[in-house]
């Protein structure tokens, strides 16, 4: 009897994947429901296997109407063969994400089967400093967009002692924390939801090893509102992982004890800087704190703290499992590894692209994404997120690394891909950036809470064809000060994807435009 | 049309609701005000006072985390809600021509209107490959248009039912 697989990643779901799966269990069928294998312009994409880990045929873009007809055939024109020799698929790297669409994401057996806690093991068979060493020449960087070494980080708060919360009078107990950063609001980035809908297991193991390494003994998660199922996946999978003493006081019979919360966020991108995020952590506003003292030094409630991203922190298990050697041999320059690209916007094959850094952005968008879902000729390609600098088609062959992005002005942030066609106004995007810092810019300094006022204010002078040289001008100067002047890359980053549109699109800015974004 | 009730306003109900986290929690306001509004729909304002006294904090402390989140309402929310993407990947494939499209449709339908809220754009869904992402009632929509927003507005009526 075949088994089939149908995704339960929201993006699936987004597309009719539950009425599919739903048709497939009337007609008696045997359905498991796996994360998405990222080639989202094919969802739902369905499988169907003769063994639990027998060799997936897919069908693409499946509807509850074609199961109620008859049940797909290699015929089909939805038909796709072998999904694991599918070119987009064929050609990743894939470490982060390994499991993400293979496995029942809340299945423990098949986590184990699958290579899972294989990494944990490895690190529990030797001593934290080990691990952090490890981590530290595998290279890895963290992924939310600074790139800082990991194994730095690491090593400061394994070098503190655990400390009580400060100001804190009924809890004298010391702690030190892993703080994983899931506020993944950059628009085009979407990896550390699948990956937490698809793989959730990674994800506590990963902050498990850390915690092994920096003798941190306190998790926490900060997940936001906008992805409910990533909240409800990952909330199974600690329950699970408690069940199997994979969290809990005494982690795989080892005396490591370490457990892992969620904390929902309430709707502040800010929050994704990460000590905006310890303020709403700690229930108070999220409001950028100023550094020094640094996060690994005082933390959440003035401990020691981990603050990664959920891909930092999901890299771990596979580097222990198969050797920070192996890795480090990944990438170019300082940029080792993979790197979990997102395929996003007006793209023909839009999805998650795993690959060693050093790819240029050309064969992302052109290779692996198709070009426009429009069809029409690509224009501008916004790379990092709504901070990151929009750059022009001809300027694509630029190689996906931190060093030759910083070199061309632009960054890689959390690797997300967002492109757009002829069609797109760079001004309405150079004023939509600012009034995004304006609606999230947290207030705690003047260059980003009243720039981003002023800045929409003059955009809207230019776009009105108002003095365009001397508005510009004052822009440009504008923008100098909110670099300079801000406390966080909120502020100070608002002024990549605003000047880049106006340096590689200065056209857009010449002539008068009536509609407002 | 079923519109989802929300429950009334019950002081003793809420103390016994927010007391676990405050007495577990080291920095539990924002905490509570959550609490509060995933039983009530909204935060009432006669929550402020309550976990500013069971907090040990200022109303003005409490205030100041309640207004800072996009996420915490003063008032009900509409009886089904629907939010539209406005983050850059949904503009890339036709998000300000949906909005559009959808306040019209909101215009000449008071009901819909009434039924659904007014738009509060969202920022990112994470959907941003099968955009324009929307969400509607909670749950995720992809390559959204209008005829798919009343679809599942449609089925959400469908499965609610009266308290």
């Amino acid at each position: 009897m075949s088994i089939w697989f149908v995704p339960r990643d929201a993006a699936a779901r987004s597309m009719g994947a539950d009425a599919v799966a739903a048709a497939l269990t009337d007609r008696g069928e045997t359905v498991v429901r796996n994360g998405s294998r990222g080639m989202l312009w094919m969802e739902p994409l369905i499988e169907r296997a003769e063994t639990r880990d027998g060799e997936r045929v897919g069908w693409s873009n499946m509807t509850a109407v074609h199961i109620e007809q008859a049940l797909p055939s290699e015929d089909s024109e939805h038909y796709v063969g072998p999904v694991e020799e599918i070119d987009y698929l064929a050609r990743q790297n894939r470490w982060i994400y390994e499991r993400v669409g293979v496995t029942d994401p809340l299945d423990p057996e098949d986590y184990l089967r699958h290579g899972g806690l294989a990494g944990l093991k490895n690190a529990l068979a030797v001593s934290g400093d080990a691990v952090v060493d490890i981590i530290t020449t595998s290279g890895l960087r963290g992924r939310g967009g600074a790139g800082f070494p990991a194994g730095i980080k690491w090593r400061t708060v394994a070098e503190q002692s655990a400390q009580p919360h400060a100001g804190e009078s009924r809890d004298a107990t010391p702690h030190k924390y892993i703080c994983v950063n899931a506020d993944e609001g950059d628009s085009g980035t979407f990896a550390d939801r699948m990956l937490m809908e698809g793989d959730p297991f990674c994800l506590l193991e990963g902050m498990t090893i850390a915690a092994h390494a920096v003798g941190a003994d306190r998790g926490l998660v900060y997940l936001r509102s906008e992805y409910p199922d990533a909240i409800a996946t990952l909330q199974a999978a600690i329950d699970i992982a408690r069940e199997r003493h994979w969290l809990g006081d005494d982690i795989l019979g080892s005396k490591v004890a370490f457990d892992v919360e969620i904390r929902v966020g309430a709707g502040s991108y800010v929050c994704g800087e990460e000590t905006a995020m310890l303020e709403s952590l700690e229930g108070r506003r999220g409001m950028v704190r100023a550094k020094p003292p640094l996060p690994a030094i005082k933390g959440l409630f003035g401990t020691p703290t981990v603050i990664n991203n959920v891909l930092t922190i999901a890299s771990v298990p596979s580097i222990l499992a198969r050797g920070a050697e192996t890795y480090a041999a990944l990438g170019q320059e300082r940029s080792l590894g993979t790197q979990v690209f997102q395929l996003a916007g007006n793209i023909a094959q839009g999805g998650i692209v795993e690959t060693a850094f050093g790819i240029t952005a050309r064969a992302l968008v052109a290779d692996f994404g198709g070009g426009t879902r429009s069809g029409k000729p690509v224009r501008a390609v916004q790379l990092g997120g709504p901070l990151g600098a929009y750059l022009p088609d001809d300027k694509l062959d630029v190689a996906m690394t931190y060093e030759a992005l910083a070199a061309a002005g632009g960054m890689i942030g959390h690797g997300g891909i967002v492109v757009f066609d002829e069609t797109v106004n760079m001004a309405d995007q150079a004023r939509f950036a600012m009034d995004f810092c304006v609606e999230e810019s947290c207030g705690k300094c003047t260059p980003c809470r009243i720039g981003a006022v002023r800045g929409v204010e003059t955009l809207d002078k230019i776009r009105a064809g108002q003095d365009v040289e001397g508005n510009t001008a004052l822009l440009r100067d504008l923008c100098d000060v909110m670099t300079q002047g801000s406390l966080c890359a909120m502020g100070g980053l608002t002024p990549n994807p605003v000047l880049s549109a106006i340096n590689q699109f200065p056209e857009d800015f010449q002539s008068p435009v009536i509609a407002t974004g | 049309m079923t519109i989802t009730r929300q429950p009334e306003w019950n002081a003793e109900e809420a103390a016994a609701l927010i007391a676990p986290i405050v007495a577990a929690e080291s920095g539990p306001v924002l905490l509570c005000l959550q609490a509060v509004q995933a039983h009530y729909g909204h935060v009432y304002s006669d929550a402020i006072a309550l976990i500013a006294d069971a907090c040990n904090v200022s109303r003005a402390d409490v205030h100041g985390v309640f207004t800072f989140y996009a996420d915490l309402r003063e008032t009900p929310p509409p009886a089904v809600p629907v939010r539209l993407c406005a983050a850059e990947a949904c503009q890339a494939v036709g998000a300000r021509t949906l909005k559009a499209e959808w306040s019209a449709a909101c215009e000449a339908s008071p009901e819909l209107a009434t039924l659904t809220g007014v738009d509060e754009p969202i920022f990112c869904l994470g959907n941003c490959a099968l955009g324009p992402a929307a969400m509607v009632n909670g749950e995720l929509i992809g390559r959204a248009d209008v005829a798919r927003l009343c679809q599942a507005i449609d089925a959400a009526q469908a499965q609610e039912r009266p308290l």
